[in-house]
This record gives C-alpha cells, structure tokens and sequence, in this order.
C-alpha cells in the first residue's frame, strides 16, 4: 500500500466521518434550529410548573421562539421561577400571557405565550406579569369526581 | 483442614495481588503511551496508517450493522408504538436510541473485535519475532513508534465510526419505517428534529465514543504489549482484548450514562 | 584509550525472580576482534547480550561499553549508545509489514537527516554487502529464513556498529546458508573494524571464524580459549559439547528417583 493511496482511504474515511457528525448535528438534531442567533431573558413565576423541564420549548402560536434555561424555588414566596432564553427577533407585549400546556394527554410539557394587544413590549430581565400554572393530572381527575359525586347528591 | 484454609486465602491473596499489579502496570503503561506521543503527531503519516487499519477497515462492518440495527429499530419501534397510536414517534425512538446508547456502544463493541483484536495480535506477534526488542535495540522506542500512534489512531477512529453507525441506523430506521411501513415522512424528522437535542444527546454521544476509544485502544496495546512471546500468548491476548473492553465498554457506558441523562 | 576491550563484563550477576541466571561472569571483547559465547540452550548466553545491549539490568557487577558503564546510562545516553551497537537475532525480528529496502532504510530515518537519494545509495550498499541487492522490493514473508537472516544483517550494519552481536545466528539453517553468514560475520567485523559477539552452540560452524570462546554452564563461564586451545581441550564438559557426545558431564537422563525404586516403588507403597 503506498502512501498516496493510504492517505486517499483515510481521507475519505476522515470526510464521511466528519459529515455523518454533521447530519447528526443538523438533519437529527436541533442544532440549525435552536442555538442559533442571539436571545434574551424573560422571567416568570408560577404557582405550580407541574413537569416542566429545563430545555422545554417555550412557544407562541405553536411556534418554538425559545427554550426554557432555568426553574428555581423562590424561598421568600414558594413560587417557581421560570427563565426562558427567547429569540431576540421576537418581542413580547407586556399584557402577554405565560401558560403551561401539556403537548397531547400525556406528551412533554411546554410554556405558551398567548400575545396580548399592549402597545409595550416586555424588556428583556423582566417578568411576565400574567401566568397561568400547569394542570395537574391528579387534581382534575379528583375535581371531577368531586363534581359527580355532588352531582349524585343534589338528584337524591 | 487449617492448611487448606491457609492455602485457599493464600491463592484468593496472590490473584488479587497480581490483578491490582496489573492493573497498576497497565496505568503506567497508559502514562508512557501519553508522553510518547509526541512522535505520532510529529509524523502523523505513522497515526493515518494506523487510521487506515482499525478506521477504514472497520468501515463496513460498522456500515452494514448500522444499517441493520436500525431497521431493527425501525420495525420493533413502530410495532411498539403503532399500538399506542403514536406511530409517527418512531423517529425520535430510532433517533434517540442510536445517538444515545447504541451507536457508541455497538459501535465500540465492533471496533474491539475487529481493531482492537487485530491491534493486540500485531503487537504480541512483533514481541514474539522480536521485532520489539529489535527496534529497542536500535534505539528506537516502541512505545513512541509502535503502540502510540495505534491507540491514537483508535482514539481518533472511534468517534467517527460511531458517528457513521448513528447516521446508518437512522437511516435505516427511515427506510423500514418510511420507506416500507409508510410512516409520514414530514413528521419522522420533524418530531426526531424537536426531540433530539444536540448538547444533550448527540454531544453526550460523541463525548461517549471518545471514552470508549480510549478504554479499547489502551486495552488492545496494552494487551498486545504485555502479552506472553509465544503463539498460545498471543492468541490469549487477543481474546483478553475482545472480553476485557467489552465489558469495560458497558461498564463505562453505565456510568457515563448515569452521569449525563440524570434527571435531564 | 584505545587499549581498554571495548567490552569488559566483570563479576556480572543477574537473578530473575529470585533465580540466579548469571553468577560472576568475566569477559572482555577486544577491539577489532570475534568472540564466541557457547554454551547449552538456557545457560545465560542471550541474557549476556541483553545485559550488554542494557535491555536488563545486572543485580551486580556491571558492563563497560567503551569505557562507560551500561546500567548506569540514562535513556537518552543508553539511546546514544545503541546507536553504536547492532544485534542480529534469532529469527532476524525483521519488521513484518514493511519492505526489505524500508528495513534496512529504518534506522537511517530514525536517526540522520539523510536525503531519500543518500539513503536509497546506502541501503543498496548495505543490500549489496550480503548479496540481496535484488530483493530490496520483497516483503519478509516472501523470504527464505537465511534470507530473512542476511537481511537482518544488513539492517544491523547500517549505522556501521561499533559493536555487532549476534544472537543464535546458524539456528535453523542449511550448511550452504549456514556458511554464508558465518563468512558474512568474519567479512563484516574486518571490513567495518568493529568487534562482534556471536551467541551460539553450533560448534563447528563458529570455531572456524572466531578468535576467541567463552563456554558458559548454569550461569557460569567454564572455560573460554582461542579455537584451537579449546577443540585440544581436555576439560570433560568442553569434550562433550565440541564433539556433541550424548553422555558426559551433561548427562543424558533428566534428574529423577532411582529407576529401580520408580519401577518397584508401586509396590511398596
């Protein structure tokens, strides 16, 4: 084996190694979409975050605008505080509202933002006054039992 | 009776002894490796001939079982899930679990048989003709010449095979489940798109690969540097290589795991 | 000081695990000079020249390569002096997947800045010394042993050694062969000026070309002469080993119970 010719195979070798990396990277995971651009930081508090994680998207209109960076207990008040890194080329009105939505029955959960008519936009740092926290499975589960047995209990 | 005892705790004392005496050799083995490096950078067409027998060698048979394990995937996946109605998922189960576990596992598993086996039996069969013990005395250190730019040449090739492997399941995952079954495409990538993360899971993966190129490639010198100079030494060797990396590769794969997908 | 040996071994000692391969052995190589060291298989005669190439290290006494002591080198300076010495071994632990002309090129690329032009003209040189100017394009593998073993020779003489040594070099070869490279020793320590040391128990090949033999037994030198004091000599082992009779001081039966008992001793017990 000469050494043109090792040199070639291992190039090759190299090459298709380096772009299988780069499919990974771009067609299987979320690298073009997500990390890319600049972002800033809004906050907001919840009463309850139920199953959200850290990296969640944070979507507007079902659009992915950002992914949540951090949920920390806020020990004065027991609320959760949510940081969302949101794409710089979205600006958010102050009246905007910050729900927590489950994607189907059982899917992952992620923050929505329903966009309100305030002329001022939110500035990057500050909170998201208006928030709604995440359903709770077990809660709605047990409110509904609660209301069918009542319901049962005025027919008697 | 006692002496019996006596003996029986004497030989369970001098196996654990030599295996930590071993292992201790084996660490300082790893060390030299790495200060003797430095001629496999300074003439790295010794490292890319190395690249060419344990990367290139190793292409097809990383290539091909890539392409089966996932159209494994592809069909146990939708099977699976077409019985919860969330067939269109299959990406993201192919996708997630190539990038994250077997992609790097499989991967390293086929690189140790196939490379690392070859690498331990050349290096037991230059200590068997002396080829090892000629070049010291020519002043050459094999260490630097030999057995450094093999496992760099390990260490590099890992990462790339498992990359293909990945890149080779998914796609075989798409051609049974998209192809053959009728999975919608749009939503194959875009739900695998939305699911897989790049730092969580495709560089937690390529982290992975690297690691476990280094367990095997060390291993395999290691092994064929320290093998006995005889052919029954030589083909113990190898077979050392083949069962002591694989179950350091699952070892270190559990650890690894634990560590990065914790609570994530 | 040209008249110190350029080799001189004194009171060498060498244990392995606790076992004692070498007891006080003395030696000196001279100058320009073919020195044997005969002796049965596993007698110390390859830990010799290990000990001399400082692959091992000596537990006591110790070795002078030209005036320095050899375990006391460091790497760089133990490196230095390799590069003064050559070993043909046993099998010629020619390097299996490189070419004949890249092995005998090998210790010029490691070691000079020698143009590929200067280079190919030496190998040539060095190819055409031992008569194998025609297989430089040959793989080890399709070479026969005592090409593979004049190969080797022609590797170890590249760097023109101070020192050759040779470990074993007649084992497995035909008479026609065998000839060759003990003429090829003799040929090459004149013409290079060097002195060589040659491990070996074949006997009649080796007193033809040697000035000087030392016999070696359990470690030990026994005897040691020039050619003719030792093929006259009437010391029992030597007898034994120069003219290979089956039974002597090396005796033929390996240590055991008497046979009678051996026979009987089912018997008794």
């Amino acid at each position: 084996m000469n050494r043109i010719t090792l040199d070639l195979w291992v190039g090759v070798f190299v090459a298709i190694g380096l772009g299988a990396l780069l499919f990974l990277a771009l067609k299987v995971g979320n690298l073009a979409s997500a990390n890319t651009g600049e972002t800033y930081v809004l906050k907001a508090n919840f009463d309850n975050i139920g199953g959200l994680k850290v990296r969640a998207p944070v979507k507007s209109a079902g659009v992915v605008v950002g992914r949540v960076g951090d949920i920390r207990l806020d020990a004065e008040r027991y609320v959760a505080v949510v940081t969302m890194n949101i794409s710089s080329q979205f600006k958010f009105p102050r009246d905007t509202f910050a729900k927590i939505r489950t994607s189907g029955l059982l899917g992952e959960q992620y923050i929505g933002l329903d966009v309100g008519g305030d002329a001022e936009v939110i500035k990057p740092g500050e909170s998201v006054k208006k928030t709604e926290s995440a359903m709770v499975l077990e809660d709605l589960v047990g409110q509904f039992l609660f209301n069918k047995a009542a319901e049962g209990n005025e027919k008697k | 009776m006692l002496d019996r005892a006596t003996s029986a705790l004497r030989g369970l004392g001098h196996r654990v002894t030599s295996r930590i005496w071993r292992l201790g050799f084996a660490s300082r083995f790893f060390l030299a490796t790495l200060l003797y490096s430095g001629t496999s950078f300074r003439r790295f067409f010794l490292t890319i001939r190395e690249i060419y027998f344990t990367g290139v060698l190793s292409l097809i048979i990383i290539l091909v079982s890539g392409l089966f394990v996932g159209m494994v995937l592809g069909l146990q996946g939708y099977d699976t899930l077409q019985r919860y109605g969330s067939s269109e998922a299959l990406g993201i189960l192919v996708a997630l679990s190539l990038v994250r576990e077997l992609g790097p596992v499989v991967s390293a598993l086929l690189f140790a048989s196939r490379a690392g086996s070859a690498i331990t039996a050349e290096i037991g069969l230059m200590k068997a003709t002396e080829q090892l013990s000629a070049m010291e005395m020519m002043a050459v250190n094999p260490i630097a010449r030999v057995v450094a730019p093999r496992f760099w040449a390990g260490v590099i090739s890992m990462p790339l095979l498992a990359a293909l492997f990945s890149a080779m399941g998914i796609f075989g995952g798409y051609l049974v489940g998209v192809v053959l079954i009728g999975v919608d495409e749009g939503s194959f990538w875009s739900q695998m798109q939305a699911s897989v993360d790049f730092r969580e899971d495709i560089v937690n993966g390529v982290i992975k690969s690297v690691v476990f190129g280094i367990i095997v490639s060390w291993i395999a010198v290691f092994e064929g540097y320290d093998s006995e100079p005889t052919a029954e030494g030589v083909s113990g060797a190898t077979t050392r290589t083949v069962v002591t990396s694989s179950l350091a590769i699952l070892a270190a794969d559990f650890i690894l795991t634990a560590f990065m997908f914790r609570g994530a | 000081m040209p008249n110190e040996p350029l080799v001189r071994i004194s009171d060498l000692n060498f244990t392995y695990d606790r076992r004692p391969v070498l007891t006080g052995i003395n030696m000196t190589i001279p100058r320009g000079k073919v020195v044997a060291i005969m002796g049965q298989s596993g007698c110390g005669k390859t830990t010799t020249l290990r000990l001399i190439g400082g692959q091992l290290k000596p537990s006591q006494g110790e070795v002078r390569f030209d005036g320095r002591v050899v375990h006391e080198l460091d790497a760089a300076d133990l490196y230095a002096m390799r590069r003064r010495m050559g070993m043909l071994f046993q099998f010629g632990a020619l390097f299996t997947d490189i070419s004949v002309f890249d092995n005998v090129a090998f210790q010029m690329r490691e070691h000079s800045n020698l143009t590929e032009a200067m280079i190919r003209d030496l190998v040539l040189l060095k190819l055409n010394a031992v008569g194998l100017r025609g297989a430089q394009n040959l793989m080890p593998s399709e070479l026969s042993g005592g090409m593979a073993r004049r190969v080797a020779l022609a590797r170890a003489i590249a760097l023109d050694p101070l020192l050759m040594m040779y470990d074993e070099p007649f084992t497995g070869l035909d008479p026609i062969t065998m000839g060759i490279i003990g003429q090829l020793i003799r040929k090459l320590n004149d013409a290079l000026g060097g002195s060589s040391i040659i491990v070996t128990h074949d006997v009649q090949e080796s007193l033809q070309i040697v000035d000087y033999v030392y016999f070696m037994a359990d470690g030990k030198v026994v005897a040691e002469g020039t050619p003719d004091e030792i093929r006259a000599s009437d010391k029992a082992y030597v007898h034994q080993f120069v003219w290979g009779e089956m039974d002597g001081p090396v005796p033929f039966q390996y240590p055991s119970a008497p046979y009678r008992e051996q026979i009987y001793g089912a018997t008794h017990a």
